[in-house]
């Protein structure tokens, strides 16, 4: 195994281009595991923190630009105003050890069905930028997901930032596990509200083979609620929305769950999500 | 490849250090520095927690050559002059420890929490802040205890 340790963003680039097999490893809260537990052996590892442009966030337009090294405990400290949902998700990762050294990037190279950041970077409308010796791709979140832990990056490239729109409206997520820390999420919902569009934002975790959307629970419930008069949320909108979510997943039987447990807890969470945010939008304070 | 290091105040360097290494490996095979635990490798227990720059991490989970050129306090970098630290001083008093394990650990990111926080910590915060150790002994009642009085002693000497 080679260990490369670029000083820069092109270094980094280059020896991605050189060494496509190699892992890129950040917090390494998912690449050491793999290591330590025997899983898998990358042929070189590139060390990505002495790269120190990466550790940085800004305000791009109505985007927030968060660098690929911006660890959970930054987001939580100084995105939450700006990206609610997302700091809402990166509360329940691990435990403050892991929040301290893993990413939103990292999430995304490991594209875990169960990672925390996917439902709501999905919610959003997030866009991935990979950059590679040939250019910068921006890759649209839900075509980023190809498979079980499989992502839509070419093998040189590299994730340099993650743009996500900052909240225009409430937003929520919510997640199941056993305990309340270091746990991998049973499943995981988050709803944002984008009221400038009338639209609503959704993203499903550890309910498929892939982090998605709930394309149909979106449509219908954008046209159901009441952006003009702000009146309180039917019950029986609110219901719907959580079949229409359920209906949306693809979940399986495993270790931390039954599928039927998973339909079942994503159609409440949506609901109970939906209702916050409403209540939120409404000025009529949380549930 | 050999990897240089700051331990606990004093440059250290480890040599034929294996690429996919941990942090935590390197402390505790070839610099001698056991206090950090190696538990379940996989950042759950926090057995093997360490400040790296300052930040409380779990040193199975850095790879040895991402510490190059930075500075490592491990527990045993706690005390000073033969005195054990606050926290380590507040554990023995309190009976935190049992077996004993996950003490070093547990002290470290009990060191952060209290470092990082203007007065007493309450309980909630304390709970949250030692979320990622687990102790499989004491059923947490007694390090709570040390972890109050440790904060109330840097605060209300």
């Amino acid at each position: 195994m080679d260990f490369l340790r670029p000083l820069t963003w092109e270094q980094a680039l280059a020896y991605k281009a050189e060494r496509p097999e190699a892992t890129p490893i950040q917090g390494g809260t998912d690449v050491m595991v793999e290591i330590n537990l025997d899983k898998g052996r990358p042929a070189a590892l590139i060390d990505l923190n002495p790269v120190a442009e990466l550790t940085l966030w800004s305000t791009a337009g109505p985007e927030i630009r968060v660098g690929s090294g911006v660890t959970y405990t930054r987001l939580i400290a100084e995105l939450g105003a700006l990206l609610p949902g997302l700091a809402q998700a990166s509360r329940t990762v691990g435990s403050p050890q892991i929040r301290n050294r893993g990413t939103v990037a990292g999430n995304l190279g490991a594209a875990s069905p169960a990672g925390d950041a996917h439902p709501p970077l999905l919610a959003s409308g997030a866009i991935v930028e990979a950059e590679s010796v040939r250019g910068t791709r921006m890759i649209p979140i839900a075509e980023f997901y190809t498979g079980v832990k499989r992502h839509a990056l070419e093998p040189d490239e590299l994730i340099r930032a993650v743009r996500i729109p900052a909240a225009t409206g409430p937003q929520y997520f919510s997640k199941i596990g056993t305990r309340n820390a270091m746990v991998i999420a049973v499943c995981s919902f988050a709803v944002a509200l984008h009221p400038g569009e009338r639209r609503v934002g959704t993203g499903i975790g550890s309910a498929a083979p892939t982090p998605r959307h709930a394309a149909e629970a979106e449509e219908f419930v954008a046209a159901e609620l009441d952006w003009e008069g702000r009146s309180p949320l039917d019950p029986g909108v609110a219901r719907r929305f959580g079949e229409l979510v359920a209906g949306a997943a693809a979940p399986i039987d495993d270790v931390r769950g039954r599928a039927d447990y998973r339909l079942h807890s994503l159609a409440v969470m949506a609901r109970r999500t939906l209702g916050w945010a409403w209540n939120d939008y409404a000025g009529r304070g949380t549930a | 490849m050999r990897v240089n290091i700051s331990v606990n105040g004093e440059t250290m360097a480890a040599d034929d250090v294996w690429e996919g290494e941990s942090l935590l490996y390197v402390l505790r095979e070839r610099l001698g520095l056991p206090g950090a635990k190696n538990a379940c490798e996989q950042g759950e227990c926090g057995s093997c927690t360490v400040y790296l720059d300052g930040t409380p991490v779990c040193a199975c989970l850095v790879a040895a050559g991402q510490a190059e050129g930075r500075d490592v306090i491990t527990v045993e970098g706690l005390a000073s002059g033969g005195e054990l630290d606050e926290v380590q001083r507040s554990f023995v008093e309190a009976g935190a420890v049992q077996c004993g394990f996950c003490t070093p650990g547990l002290i470290v990111q009990a060191h952060s929490l209290i470092e990082s926080t203007p007065g007493v910590p309450e309980d909630a915060d304390i709970r949250e802040a030692l979320a990622g150790n687990l102790c499989r002994c004491t059923g947490y009642e007694k390090i709570l205890d040390a972890v109050r009085l440790a904060a109330t002693r840097k605060h209300q000497p």
